[in-house]
């Protein structure tokens, strides 16, 4: 019937139509993560070329877990930015999640795994509290996250008490940062990767095809899958050489294990807003707030609920925190709140809220990562990451602020 | 067409704000397959007549028969499990999500939880193609990228969606050019035309007499007038408008 019909899906022609469908779109002001992607392989380039440590399999395991914190956050965030609000609290909650999971183990004997669940579920219920203020009492979320990032930095120092660090001994909780999976794992992971997106994107193209639409040209799928497997394959091999500063007295090789967690919140995450009702309400409210409450959607429940994502989020980087420093402190999470912000953005989605995916917040963490540890390795002063890490901040908002001001001009 | 049962019928229904008094005992009907323009000064009643059928602000007395059972409209659920929809001046649609998510916004159709997207696809875009909607490509388009045009077709499509059978259309030509209003009439056209009843409020005379089927006239809370658009004239109307003229016996 599709064929009949005037009205088309945009999906009809061959591989070229799409590219060029795509052109258009960039061009219109829908860049999504292109330019961080781009950003990313240019910095790499730099880095590389200015230190060959950076390409070591070392480095590269550094940054992975350098990013991963600070990307879990800003996944977290992105559900938050979507909506057009910000949470600033983000970052002490998870210093604050770390620290009941610190004190919890250390202080009274708990066993990790509930220590694990305490941190998380602390996460959850302040995304709940900060959630309802924002949208029941009706304070912005500005204002609410900022009290929350004073107040908590205050409750730290309460919670790691007089010692001001506490050390974290539980091994499972240090492998997630520190100790590489066994190398069969890797391809083991890239597989069910592989297999996970060749599957849904086949399940929603018969999907289309069984209501009688016309999907985007296989080519497309087999392209993408093919990227995926070679870059994956590619990933896991530099992961599984030999990085160790002294092989014969402790090998190190492997994918560490927070990458396996990091995917599984990026794939859960994406699912939700891209599959779900609930995620499509996130885009919505974002995009029109009113418009939504008006066409039956309960605004204020998804307010809540995406504070709570977030929070969660924040959780789960709390106990990724805690595993890299082998400790927590008084200060913990206080300064990563902006770099995950910061990630999010310079990786693809609006401060103005309603565009963005996760996986953007993942490419703009290593965007931020990698200029942090690039650099390092130059040898610069370290007050310049900052410096730079702002000013490509400040020109990802431009490019959001324009793109805005373009795709409104379009209509 | 008069012979037929209204689908909507108001009986001197009224509604003040406070010492205010918005609608003076007004009656009101609709017919399925006609487009009935509701016309009238600003500060008439137009947008308060709309409001009590959209169930957004309910009237205070008077009767309300749909499909000639008495009913209640006191929210906007009632109205619309009833049929009844409004496309607001405004429209209403979230700029970032494109058609087919616009026209199914709060009523999205899922499987096991998970959105089947192909099957909203496929029928935002039947749905549009029963309209002859020819100015949309793609269901696919974001909202964004629309014309003003676009935008309320998109709006009225997602009305019909639902099979509603009240279909109400706040100013929709007030922010369009000329040939798009040509083509939003259009639509409205079809609209009757398949069978719904369709009131449209409208301060454009001439779209009023290219559309409409029958003009019902507010001044100051009063229906001053309900004619047949072959029985009467522009000038007339802006008589009635105005209030320099009354009709003698209202049918409504």
């Amino acid at each position: 019937m599709s064929n009949q019909n005037s009205v088309q899906t945009g999906n009809e022609g061959s591989l070229l139509d799409s590219f060029k469908d795509y052109i258009v779109r960039v061009r219109g002001g829908e860049t999504g993560s292109l330019p961080a992607l781009l950003g990313l392989v240019i910095l790499a380039t730099i880095f590389a070329v200015a230190n060959p440590i950076f390409l070591k399999p070392i480095n590269f395991a550094n940054l992975l877990t350098q990013t991963a914190t600070v990307t879990t956050l800003a996944m977290g965030l992105t559900f938050v930015l979507l909506l057009g609000e910000i949470d600033l609290s983000a970052g002490v909650t998870a210093g604050l999640s770390a620290g009941f999971l610190a004190v919890s183990m250390f202080n009274y004997g708990v066993a990790w795994p509930i220590a694990v669940i305490i941190a998380i579920l602390f996460g959850m219920l302040v995304g709940f509290l900060v959630g309802l203020l924002v949208a029941k009492v009706g304070i912005p979320s500005f204002v609410v996250t900022l009290a929350a990032f004073l107040a908590f930095q205050g409750l730290q120092l309460v919670v790691i008490g007089r010692g001001g660090l506490i050390g974290i001994d539980a091994p499972p909780i240090l492998a997630i940062m520190n100790k590489p999976m066994p190398l069969i794992f890797g391809w083991i992971l890239l597989i069910i990767v592989f297999i996970l997106y060749v599957l849904t994107s086949l399940i929603s193209r018969r999907q289309r095809s069984a209501s009688g639409q016309v999907s985007k040209p296989i080519s497309i799928l087999i392209a993408k899958s093919l990227t995926l497997l070679v870059v994956g394959a590619g990933v896991v091999t530099f992961l599984n050489q030999e990085r160790g500063a002294n092989p014969a007295v402790t090998s190190l090789k492997g994918v560490p294990w927070v990458v396996p967690i990091v995917l599984i919140l990026l794939a859960a995450g994406t699912f939700v807003l891209n599959r779900t009702k609930f995620g499509r309400h996130v885009y919505a409210v974002g995009g029109n707030a009113e418009a939504s409450r008006r066409a039956g959607i309960r605004v204020d429940r998804v307010r809540i609920t995406v504070f709570m994502i977030s929070s969660t989020f924040a959780g789960i980087a709390g106990i990724l925190l805690a595993s890299r420093q082998a400790s927590v402190d008084a200060a913990a999470g206080r300064s990563i709140v902006l770099s995950a912000i910061a990630a999010a953005v310079v990786g693809g989605v609006s401060l103005f809220g309603g565009r963005g995916r996760l996986s953007d917040a993942v490419i703009g963490g290593f965007v931020i990562a990698i200029i942090d540890n690039g650099l390092g390795l130059i040898g610069l002063a370290s007050g310049l990451n900052l410096a730079v890490t702002g000013a490509v901040l400040l020109l990802a908002a431009t490019a959001d602020a324009i793109s805005r001001r373009k795709s409104r001009a379009g209509s | 067409m008069s012979s037929k049962t209204p689908v909507i019928e108001l009986r001197e229904v009224k509604k003040s704000f406070g010492p205010v008094e918005v609608l003076k005992g007004v009656n009101f009907s609709v017919r399925a397959g006609e487009v009935t323009a509701l016309v009238g000064d600003n500060g008439a009643g137009k947008s308060t007549l709309i409001k009590g059928l959209a169930g957004i602000q309910p009237y205070e007395s008077g009767t309300i028969l749909f499909e000639g059972n008495e009913v209640e409209l006191t929210s906007p659920r009632q109205s619309s499990e009833l049929g009844i929809d409004v496309v607001y001046q405004d429209l209403a649609l979230c700029d970032n999500l494109d058609i087919v998510h616009n026209m199914f916004l709060g009523r999205e159709q899922a499987n096991n939880g998970v959105l089947d997207e192909g099957h909203m696809e496929s029928k935002a875009a039947s749905t549009l193609t029963s309209l002859s909607v020819r100015t949309v490509k793609s269901v696919r388009q974001k909202v964004a990228r629309l014309s003003g045009g676009q935008r309320q077709t998109v709006a009225i499509a997602r009305a019909v969606l639902w099979n509603n059978k009240v279909v109400i259309l706040d100013e929709p030509t007030a922010a369009l050019g000329v040939a798009q209003t040509e083509q939003v009439l259009q639509l409205v056209r079809r609209l009757a035309d398949a069978g719904k009843a369709v009131i449209i409020i409208s301060h454009n005379l001439q779209d009023v007499f290219t559309v409409a089927d029958r003009i019902y006239v507010l001044y100051l809370g009063k229906m001053t007038a309900a004619v047949k658009k072959s029985e009467t004239s522009q000038s007339d109307v802006v008589a009635y408008i105005t209030g320099t003229k009354t009709q003698e016996n209202i049918e409504a």
